[in-house]
């Protein structure tokens, strides 16, 4: 076969000779890859310039599904706020109202007790692995292998089945309160979940054996869409993307401490190359280093209370605060401004989808068509987390 | 010096023949719906029970709400007095107590700032209507949900129990 | 209504042309069921259709015939109407000829042609003729863009599908479909002749690029760029609606049929069970096994299918042109050179 598996890294800058269209002579054709697409995760426009089938330009247009959750937000007191952030990202929703109670807790000097950090962070952990088994399947379905989606949903059930056991809700938990959490968990949940967790890494493995292993995969996806790290560094990618580039940042490390982090034990892998294949074994590995994380944190949850002392009308005190954590669609901020009130006086989004997308016009030029689905892909954005 | 995957060779074709083959033989998961349920845990947020005596129509719930979903009418009554020559009382009753389950969040807040304990959640989730308009329980349909509503279960060891 | 008692030959070609305009449709349905709905479904740890008809929904199919049937006809404003219309009758007309020479027994043939190989082939190819019509008159630049990576795509792939019978002719000795057949079931493993000589066991190479070959031709996974396409739009097809695509989806799994029996004649013997000759029940008994030889040469493709991603259009091409011709080529030297040797 023709593919050559060494990556090439300068690959975006060689233009194949080959013209598809000699005797026809198209020119130029606006193609909109539009709001209703199968392949953009929801409302992603995108404005494509062909010529025959190389892209010669990409613009995206967002805001179709923009519904104003920051201004929604300075009308609402904390416990409402925490059930509109849960619908940032919808796929991996206690991720999100992390960083937000973090940020309250730190400007009213409180700090949730040992027992509720540690369940805060083995849900985020469960939230990053559910949205991960489903980016695993849902990227070999982008590149045409109808059956790994599938796999993808049905192991993932069993993770929304714990998080719903605990919480409540199998996609908006609505769990934070400040000061720690709503409830403790119900009788028998850890060793649920030691089992969810065997399944979980089962099912990684099978889903490497079907997709990442596989040939076919791998000649569509490498040495396509390479981000070198100082470009997407500079565009504001995060998280596993930038990981899949090589370069070696995690805030759960390397950030300021949040949640039971610092005591744990864990890896952050990074792969050389930067191209969609890296991009998803690096998305393979975290969820089983975040399952390995969760099997860890569930032998030692220390028993205790699960609120702290917290006065029943919450009022936060005056300030501003900047918290920043490492979601599973790459580094999510919120900056909260209080003026003492029941509710945030302001609270500014910054969301990990937009950073990502913004790399869109110039990662796309001088790439297949099919090529552009196997980037939107592998760069994993959900438009909720892009529009708020 | 990150780990590299290794260069696979052609059996990484037949694996994946060997996953879906494999896959086949283990069986559907399907749950045939309606025919067989699936029973959610006692913990999920089906619809929200009403228990009517318990109601001091202090409207909290309806406050705390995001949608502003819940509408809440209620008048005061006289009481007779607890001792001879007291003072009467007066307590608060409902006249109207609606949660339109159009707008409803699931969010269960107000179930969680309800001072008197008189709404719980039930997992019961097979409500769904032909009419958006019936999506507006009112406070009988509210109080017929009790029954569905579970026993509140035993916490995981560790937990410190008694404390709100 | 004629009842003659006196058969002749134009009714006895009207019966079997009948038969094989009833065939192709059930064949399709067959293949498109087990396959499509309950194979694909079990591999993807799901049920498939269930209700239809009561039991595991075997009227799903059935029925959404009809509901293609009872749909309204669009065509759109600028296309080539003639064209537009006789576009999928062409796809459907090549897989009814390859019926025609498909033998199902030792009497059950429409036309024990001398060179039936050769005809077959040549037959299926005018698919393509009808892929590019499609794409041509549907007056939409996707659907023509589509069109021609189709026609790209599966003249590239007869190739390949050419050089991987020649072993097998070169092995039989006749173009003859019934006497390849033959030759299968006379033959003998060095000098074992229990199971006859399956062609699947020397030629191994071949019956692998047959296969390879014909799923590329029927646009099947890992080679479905062009139709899906639907990434962006549904390819050649996309302007096809109610019975005319209705057509086109008989057209494919009649043709994916009418390959897999190819593949069953040619390299795993057909209609014939070896040692049963001269029992007078090999009329009955030929479809019969035909049939289970077709199931089981589908079941490869189709587990193919719901496997694999799929290939962009330059990697497919380089695929066919760099890797399986002159595995091919190869494949028809070291035949000859054995079989003039021994």
């Amino acid at each position: 076969m023709s593919v050559d598996f060494a990556v090439d890294r300068q690959a975006w800058r060689h233009l194949a000779d080959a013209q598809v269209n000699v005797e026809l002579d198209t020119g130029d054709m606006i193609l909109n890859l539009g709001p209703q697409h199968p392949a953009t995760h929801g409302t992603l426009r995108l404005v494509v310039r062909l010529d025959g089938e190389r892209v010669i330009s990409a613009d995206p247009v967002i805001g179709y599904m923009h519904r104003g959750y920051e201004k929604l937000t300075e009308f609402r007191t904390y416990p409402q706020v925490t059930t509109l952030i849960n619908r940032i990202d919808w796929l991996s929703s206690f991720a999100n109202e992390v960083p937000f109670m973090h940020g309250a807790e730190l400007l009213m000097g409180i700090e949730a007790p040992p027992r509720a950090q540690y369940i805060r962070t083995i849900l985020t952990e469960l939230s990053r692995i559910a949205t991960f088994m489903l980016f695993l399947g849902e990227m070999g379905l982008q590149v045409g292998a109808l059956t790994p989606p599938f796999y993808g949903f049905r192991d993932r059930e069993h993770v929304l089945n714990m998080i719903e056991a605990a919480t409540g809700g199998r996609f908006h938990p609505n769990f934070n309160r400040i000061g720690g959490l709503k409830d403790d968990l119900p009788w028998g949940w850890v060793n649920e979940c030691r089992n969810t967790m065997k399944v979980v890494l089962d099912a990684c493995n099978m889903l490497e054996e079907l997709v990442a292993e596989n040939e076919i995969f791998e000649a569509r996806t490498r040495s396509i869409g390479i981000i070198p790290p100082e470009v997407g560094t500079g565009y504001g990618v995060s998280g596993s993307n930038l990981r899949a580039s090589g370069v070696d940042w995690d805030l759960r490390r390397d950030g300021k401490p949040y949640l039971v982090y610092p005591e744990l034990d864990f890896k952050v892998w990074t792969h050389p190359d930067g191209d969609s294949f890296s991009r998803y074994w690096v998305r393979l590995q975290e969820t089983r280093e975040a399952a390995r994380m969760v099997v860890q944190m569930l032998d030692r949850i220390p028993s205790g209370p699960i609120m702290a002392k917290v006065p029943r009308i919450i009022k936060v005190p005056e300030g501003e605060v900047w918290v920043e954590t490492e979601n599973p669609l790459g580094q999510m901020a919120y900056y909260v401004i209080s003026k003492g009130a029941t509710g945030p006086f302001r609270v500014k989004i910054r969301s990990a989808s937009f950073s990502n997308v913004s790399i869109l016009p110039w990662l796309l030029r001088g790439v297949y068509v099919p090529d552009v689905i196997t980037v939107l892909a592998s760069l994993y954005f959900i438009l909720g987390d892009i529009d708020r | 010096m990150p780990k590299l995957p290794k260069k696979p060779k052609a059996p990484g074709l037949i694996g994946g023949l060997g996953v879906t083959f494999k896959t086949m033989l283990r069986g559907a998961v399907t749950v045939q719906y309606p025919h067989e349920r699936e029973d959610p845990p006692p913990r999920a947020r089906g619809v929200i029970a009403l228990k009517e005596e318990n109601c001091t129509v202090c409207m909290l719930c309806a406050r705390q709400c995001p949608d502003w979903c819940i509408y809440i009418e209620g008048h005061k009554e006289k009481r007779p007095p607890r001792r001879e020559g007291g003072r009467e009382r007066t307590v608060s009753l409902l006249d109207r107590f609606d949660i339109d389950y159009a707008l409803c969040m699931y969010c269960g807040i107000c179930v969680e700032v309800c001072p008197f304990d008189a709404l719980f959640w039930s997992p019961e989730y097979e409500y769904s209507e032909s009419n958006i308009a019936d999506l507006l329980h009112d406070k009988e349909k509210l109080g017929e949900w009790m029954e569905t509503v579970h026993e509140p279960e035993p916490l995981e060891v560790g937990a410190e129990t008694g404390k709100k | 209504m004629w009842l003659a008692l006196d058969v002749g030959w134009g009714t006895i070609l009207a019966i079997k042309t009948i038969v094989v305009l009833a065939i192709i449709p059930l064949g399709a349905i067959i293949l498109g069921y087990t396959f499509l709905l309950k194979m694909m479904a079990h591999m993807q740890s799901r049920l498939g259709p269930m209700d239809p008809g009561g039991f595991h929904g075997w009227f799903q199919l059935f029925g959404d015939g009809i509901k293609f049937i009872q749909k309204e006809d669009v065509m759109p404003a600028k296309a080539d109407r003639r064209i537009f219309a006789i576009a999928p009758a062409v796809v459907v007309i090549s897989t009814f000829l390859v019926f025609l020479v498909l033998p199902t027994g030792p009497d059950l043939v429409v036309s024990n042609l001398d060179v039936g190989v050769f005809y077959a082939l040549a037959v299926s190819s005018l698919a393509v003729v009808g892929v590019l019509m499609a794409g041509w008159a549907s007056a939409n630049k996707f659907a023509l863009l589509g069109a021609l990576r189709a026609g790209a795509q599966l003249i590239a792939y007869e190739l390949p599908l050419l050089l991987a019978v020649v072993g097998v002719v070169v092995m039989a000795g006749t173009m003859s479909l019934q006497g390849i057949v033959k030759a299968q079931q006379t033959g003998s493993i060095f000098g074992w002749d229990g199971i006859g000589l399956p062609y699947v066991f020397p030629q191994i190479i071949g019956f692998v690029l047959f296969l390879v070959a014909a799923q590329a031709e029927l646009t099947q996974t890992p080679f479905d760029m062009p139709v899906a396409e639907s990434e962006l739009v549904a390819g050649y097809m996309v302007e096809y609606t109610g019975f005319r695509f209705l057509f086109f989806f008989i057209g494919e799994f009649g043709t994916a049929f009418a390959f897999a029996g190819l593949a069953a004649t040619l390299f795993l013997g057909g209609w014939a069970v070896p040692h049963i000759t001269d029992t007078g029940w090999e009329n009955v008994l030929g479809p019969i096994v035909l049939l289970t030889k077709v199931m089981l040469v589908a079941f490869l493709m189709f587990w193919v299918r719901f496997t694999y991603p799929r290939l962009r259009e330059d990697q497919l091409q380089a695929v066919a042109w760099k890797f399986l011709i002159p595995i091919g080529l190869a494949n028809i030297l070291i035949t000859g050179a054995l079989k003039v040797a021994f």
